[in-house]
């Protein structure tokens, strides 16, 4: 066995769920890796990585066809932060594993990489809630598991090299139809070297009990981790699915690009849960979309803390007739922290409803913006959105900005918006220190008190751990 | 014994001094009234004392229990015996008042020890008993859009349960109708029973009338120029402040 050597270890918290929170997530190992695709970025990187992989021809040339895209593409530094400009993707690594099939009991798991996710805690959640779990490590999932009751209702949970390999006729009808390759430059990234993320079919009319859970994991310096989700629920199939992140904390920056499709087919109901926790160094930019069925629902729970900055807006295209889509976000931006979030809602049919709940907690130098897109064409009746959008101001330096854009055509449709920002003033912070909260006790009291009808409506086990984190936070933010 | 020690105190805003050389020694269970007209640094004493940090203090000592509580940040003081009953409670949306009251008792509790919430539950409903407060105000966000009385009640609620050695209550009459200024004062002299020692400051008599004092100080120009009994208040009510004013510059004279 080779040698573990711990480099940088912050003392491990007992988490009870998806070990989020900030110091539990700040170590990492020394780790061989067998596979590595080496620094930067070029064609041969794409093919070495579909090598690794044994994949069929069709998915190399897909891959290479969006490397190109993403160098034809420029960056979006004309609408977004120019801080995008200090991506370096030569200097990032794209590819390391130690192998492409994971393990389906943890005493497999090779130690080094088992000893992560134990500290994180992720085996101990699985027993106690989760239907299966998936446990990436930098490029490959290293655990993926399923509990036999719910393989045998035909459930299908995979990462995405397996659902590539194994499900081939599901797969390809639905990969890249959601999110097309081109849809943005980080979009097209993905596509050209995606790796790892999870693959989940539920068949027409089953309901998973209880949720399915990926816990995504970098453990590399420079490196970046492009998972690739792709999630169908056949006709009146019910799904939640959860995902984790961490990091830990480099000087040097890391960079997480994943994409995300969710298909919901007529009557079905897909919610996914991200409570994302990553170190201050990470570029988080993240595509994530859904197309809506008839009578389908989906619903994204948006949890971003952490990250240098971190771009993402969870959309729906409600497709079918009476289709409902659902964002609700929760951005919370500390010192150095850029929270570019928000929600697109794209309306294709009549009858169909969307609502939008974001929520925006700015400290310090920290900075959140809201974009949000909620489209309702002319020919459409009976369409309804509801969008919004909540700021709060921790200290005077903090910064907000609001880009919502709501096109509502025709007189047979209804929208309403809402914004507002409020601060928690110095008056707020005595006052509850008068009660004997320390300040930072205050802050986050404060800052829970303006989430909380939204923190509500989120799985139990991720409410309370959403209130640790951000506690954790408030305690590093007073100096 | 404890013991609130109030010496020589001056405090300023900015570069303005409001208080100069204010003395005061309050005893468990005494009720101490402070009068005066406004402008005179009646808040800014509570305030200051509580920690507020807006104010500075330039000179004199606080003294809680035989140790200074001037280097002590506001919640530390508030752990430590202190509470003030503020004239304009803030608000704080999304947070119940029992869960707030939650977080102050956990507060006071050594690091590691975990809150018996059942036991917490049970005090907290004991406490709402004797101050006759309805059980669903707690479930209530702290303050938010609380009418003046409202504010006030939950005030006493908080001291209730947080069971200080002394409290400071900053104008606990302003905005209160006569009904809503009944039901604070009965709560205040509910708790006033035991050991707890009360520093009250108002502006006018009538709140003396249902939360009679031990003494009454009268404050003009940032210091005590009169200490009295219950009496002295009604004297103020008759002849109005103008006569201490004059009697004030006549002795500085």
């Amino acid at each position: 066995m080779k040698p573990i050597t711990e480099i940088d270890g912050a003392p491990a918290s007992a988490s009870p769920v998806v070990g989020i929170d900030q110091t539990a997530g700040n170590f990492s190992y020394k780790v061989d890796y067998a596979f590595d695709a080496g620094t930067g970025l070029s064609e041969d990187t794409v093919r070495y990585i579909s090598s690794v992989k044994k994949e069929a021809p069709w998915i190399l040339e897909f891959r290479l066809k969006a490397l190109k895209t993403f160098w034809d593409k420029p960056m979006p530094t004309h609408w977004a932060t120019k801080d995008l400009e200090n991506i370096d993707f030569q200097k990032i690594r794209y590819y390391l594993s130690q192998g492409q099939k994971p393990k389906r009991t943890w005493d497999e798991v090779p130690d080094d990489i088992k000893k992560t996710f134990e500290r994180l805690g992720i085996p101990e959640q699985e027993r106690k809630f989760l239907a299966g779990v998936e446990a990436q490590f930098d490029s490959e999932a290293a655990y993926s598991n399923i509990k036999d009751i719910v393989a045998k209702q035909g459930v299908i949970f995979v990462n995405s090299t397996e659902g590539l390999r194994e499900h081939p006729e599901i797969f390809k009808k639905f990969f890249g139809k959601v999110i097309p390759t081109g849809d943005n430059k980080f979009s097209a990234l993905n596509s050209a070297v995606f790796s790892g993320g999870s693959f989940i079919y539920v068949p027409p009319g089953v309901k998973v009990a209880q949720p399915l859970q990926a816990y995504f994991r970098i453990n590399a310096e420079n490196f970046g981790q492009f998972e690739r989700t792709l999630i169908i629920a056949d006709e009146g199939a019910e799904v939640v699915y959860m995902e984790g992140c961490t990091a830990p904390k480099f000087s040097t920056s890391t960079l997480h690009s994943a994409v995300v499709e969710l298909v919901a087919l007529k009557g079905a109901k897909i919610q996914y849960i991200t409570v994302q926790n990553w170190a201050n160094n990470v570029f988080n930019l993240v595509t994530k979309r859904g197309v809506a069925h008839e009578d389908a629902e989906i619903k994204w729970i948006d949890c971003n803390i952490g990250s240098r900055l971190t771009m993402k807006y969870p959309g729906v295209v409600l497709k079918g007739e009476r289709a409902r889509g659902e964002v609700l976000s929760i951005a919370l931006a500390n010192d150095g922290q850029h929270q570019d979030t928000g929600a697109k809602m794209v309306h294709a049919a009549n009858n169909t409803t969307s609502n939008i709940i974001a929520k925006s907690i700015s400290v310090g130098q920290g900075r959140s913006t809201y974009r949000g897109v909620v489209h309702i064409p002319k020919h459409l009746k009976g369409c309804k959105n509801n969008t919004e959008c909540d700021a709060l101001l921790i200290n005077t330096n903090s910064r907000t900005d609001t880009y919502p854009a709501i096109s509502v055509r025709g007189d047979r449709n209804a929208t309403q918006h809402e914004a507002s920002v409020s601060k928690v003033s110095e008056d707020m912070i005595f006052y509850m220190q008068s009660r004997g909260l320390t300040e930072a006790q205050a802050m986050s009291l404060a800052v829970n008190g303006f989430i909380n009808d939204l923190a509500r409506q989120f799985p139990m086990e991720y409410s309370v751990e959403l209130k640790r984190l951000i506690d954790l936070e408030m305690e590093g933010s007073v100096g | 014994m404890s013991l609130l020690e109030i010496k020589n105190l001056h405090i300023s805003i900015g570069d303005k001094a409001i208080v100069k050389g204010f003395n005061l020694t309050i005893k468990p269970g005494e009720v101490h009234a402070i009068m005066g007209p406004n402008g005179t640094g009646k808040s800014t004493l509570a305030k200051a004392i509580a920690g507020h940090p807006s104010y500075t203090i330039t000179g004199g000592d606080v003294i809680l229990d035989g140790k200074s509580i001037l280097a002590m940040q506001p919640d530390e003081r508030a752990r430590s015996g202190l509470f003030l009953a503020f004239q304009y409670p803030s608000e704080i949306p999304g947070v119940s008042i029992a869960n707030f009251l939650r977080a102050a008792v956990q507060a006071r509790m050594a690091e590691g020890e975990e809150l018996d919430a059942s036991g917490y539950y049970k005090k907290l409903y004991s406490k709402m008993d004797l101050l006759k407060i309805d059980r669903k105000f707690t479930s209530r966000a702290v303050n938010d859009g609380f009418s003046g009385g409202e504010k006030k009640r939950c005030e006493i609620l908080q001291m209730a349960m947080l069971e200080p050695h002394f409290a400071l209550m900053d104008e606990t009459d302003s905005g209160l109708d006569i009904d809503a200024l009944r039901i604070v004062a009965d709560g205040v002299n509910t708790l006033r029973s035991g050991p707890l020692g009360i520093l009250l400051i108002t502006h006018y008599q009538r709140l003396l009338d249902y939360i009679v004092p031990d003494f009454v100080h009268v404050m003009y120009d940032g210091r005590i120029v009169k200490s009295g009994n219950k009496s002295l208040a009604l004297e103020l009510e008759a002849k109005g402040y103008d006569w201490v004013k004059q009697e004030f510059a006549a002795a500085n004279a």
